[in-house]
């Protein structure tokens, strides 16, 4: 909250407030996961974080930025190659997952001069030509053996227990940090920046945001949160095939949770990483059943709600408990009274 | 920052723009000075927005050269131009539909004006106040009617701290009580001495305001001067009041 002689902007809620203890809570309980939770919890709260990550990152390029992207697996798969190719070298691996999502990142920012020049369905498509481009470009290392693959066999040197803990815990901190640096940027003038570029750039820069620039922030965040999801997920499955890892279905999960929990909303992306969680679990063993409800599901979204879960929840009750935007009350406004309270999304 | 009254604020001389085989502006000299109130008339696709949107680099000239304040501006993009204080307004108003009034009003403030958080929550206070959108402050763009809507385009652009604000139309589709409503808000911005560019069809409103207007027609100036003399130019007859538009 911050005042001006005629306004008083809220930011936090008393309901944001409790939701944030609560989360505070909940991510000590986490980090002490492997002391108290059963094995099989374990791995599935490292999976759930690594869908979280995915999901929280994809929501900030498409639902806040607009840049609709069905390539960012290559971001996924590039991360997962080379906390693969550091481990080899001889980096310790678990070190080598974060530097692999560091060097993704870095590689991205020569890789945004090209693509943010592209519009809409060229982005989008372009995005997946990339790709599929890097697919190719990691079938050439022989430590790959081509579609063979490898694994990260690195890994080996830890005792099960430690190994599972261990990724545990470099998913927590990963998730727990992206989830920090994503909210902070989006509740600051770059959240701002982006919010105005996908409603309309042309507008955006006409008052004066550096579109570029704010593009290109959001670009390479996406693509070092894909990069640190793929490496984590290699060190949760341990074999890397370049096809599973360069595959479309990855950013069709991302899309998945974005659009069922609220699309540019913040609360939404974490809301649909669990619920994707849940069905996967209760589900995954349909097979192709369990794509087909996932398709399906996704279709009824998009259709009925298409502002998502939280979206849905946001427009009949204007609860935030992770508000990145802004609430106004006018104190004395130039002859006005004060603003009746008007709820988002009133038609 | 500011300049004395009467000194040259925005100049472009020269302009061409070609699209292609389409030739839009052919030769135009065009400029305002700091505090001075310019009124842009003419038949539809006479220019005079694609004339405003090089000006404001959201187009570049095929030929001819943009200063501001003396300085060449032509190579620099929109953005930077706004930050040195020239914003336009969008014939059709372009809201950031999902964010709401306040925030979009903010994000010009921010950026634009380049502020500080809490100096940008007073400068976008500022502007709601003045252009009389409290009671939606809170509302989201995309809710919003016709008029709102031009409402913030203006208050937008007023968030940015403008030195020369630029005008499309910003009376088309209003009723003439609306209309007047906004020139009463634009009245006030050059009493604080903003530099105004305005295009305007309604040319009793834009009398309110402009002492000087321009006429264009087929890409080129055709008139400049005193608006009295120009509506009384012969040409200017022919080509705009006279030729069945507007």
């Amino acid at each position: 909250m911050s005042a001006s002689p005629a306004v008083v902007v809220e930011r936090w809620t008393r309901e944001s407030r409790i939701a944030l203890a609560v989360a505070a809570v909940a991510a000590i309980l986490l980090a002490l996961g492997p002391l108290w939770l059963s094995a099989n919890l374990v791995d599935r709260l490292t999976t759930l974080f690594i869908y979280v990550i995915l999901a929280v990152t994809w929501n900030a390029l498409v639902g806040y930025c607009g840049l609709v992207s069905i390539g960012q697996q290559a971001f996924f798969g590039l991360g997962a190659y080379f906390a693969v190719r550091l481990a080899d070298s001889g980096v310790s691996v678990y070190p080598s997952l974060f530097l692999a999502a560091i060097i993704v990142g870095a590689l991205s920012l020569p890789l945004s001069a090209l693509m943010l020049r592209l519009r809409g369905g060229e982005f989008a498509i372009g995005m997946w030509v990339v790709s599929e481009l890097a697919h190719l470009l990691v079938n050439l290392d022989t430590l790959i053996n081509g579609e063979t693959g490898t694994s990260l066999i690195a890994l080996n040197a830890y005792p099960i227990d430690a190994r599972r803990a261990l990724t545990y815990w470099c998913a927590f901190v990963a998730m727990g940090g992206l989830l920090t640096v994503v909210f902070f940027l989006l509740r600051g003038p770059t959240g701002s920046a982006i919010q105005a570029i996908r409603d309309n750039e042309q507008a955006a820069e006409s008052i004066g945001v550096r579109v570029t620039r704010a593009k290109r922030t959001i670009f390479v965040l996406a693509a070092f949160g894909g990069g640190l999801a793929g490496a984590l997920w290699v060190a949760t499955a341990v074999t890397f095939q370049p096809k599973t890892y360069f595959s479309p279905q990855w950013t069709a999960y991302m899309i998945f949770m974005a659009l069922v929990g609220g699309l540019g909303t913040f609360e939404g992306a974490i809301l649909g990483a669990v619920v994707f969680f849940a069905i996967e679990a209760w589900f995954g063993g349909a097979g192709v059943w369990y794509l087909v409800g996932l398709g399906a599901a996704a279709l009824v979204f998009a259709l009925a709600l298409p502002r998502g879960l939280w979206g849905w929840v946001e427009d009949k009750t204007a609860l935030r408990l992770l508000p990145v935007g802004y609430r106004v009350r006018f104190l004395r406004a130039h002859g006005a009274t004060e603003a009746p309270p008007s709820e988002t999304g009133a038609a | 920052m500011t300049l004395a009254a009467g000194g040259m604020l925005l100049e472009a001389t020269g302009i061409h723009k070609r699209f292609n085989a389409l030739v839009v502006l052919d030769g135009v000299d065009f400029s305002v000075r700091a505090n001075e109130a310019v009124g842009v008339v003419g038949p539809n696709g006479a220019g005079k927005t694609t004339l405003l949107s090089v000006l404001v680099g959201a187009h570049a000239p095929t030929a001819g050269t943009v200063r501001l304040r003396g300085q060449d501006v032509t190579a620099l993009p929109t953005a930077e131009r706004c930050r040195r204080g020239i914003v336009r307004t969008h014939q059709i108003p372009r809201p950031f539909s999902g964010m709401t009034v306040f925030e979009n009003v903010y994000a010009a403030a921010r950026h634009g004006g380049a502020l500080g958080r809490d100096a940008a929550y007073a400068r976008a206070a500022e502007s709601i106040a003045t252009t009389g959108m409290v009671g939606v402050a809170n509302r989201r763009a995309e809710t919003l009617g016709l008029i709102d809507r031009k409402r913030l385009e203006l208050a937008r652009a007023l968030a940015t701290g403008p030195t020369a604000l630029l005008l499309d139309e910003i009376g088309g589709g209003l009723t003439d009580a609306e209309a007047s409503e906004l020139v009463d808000v634009i009245l006030e911005l050059k009493r604080r001495g903003l530099a105004i560019v305005w295009i305007e069809h309604i040319v009793h409103i834009l009398l309110r305001v402009a002492e000087r207007l321009v006429c264009m027609d087929a890409g080129r100036v055709i008139a400049d001067g005193a608006p009295d003399k120009v509506m009384a130019d012969p040409t200017v007859i022919e080509a705009y009041l006279g030729g069945g538009a507007g």
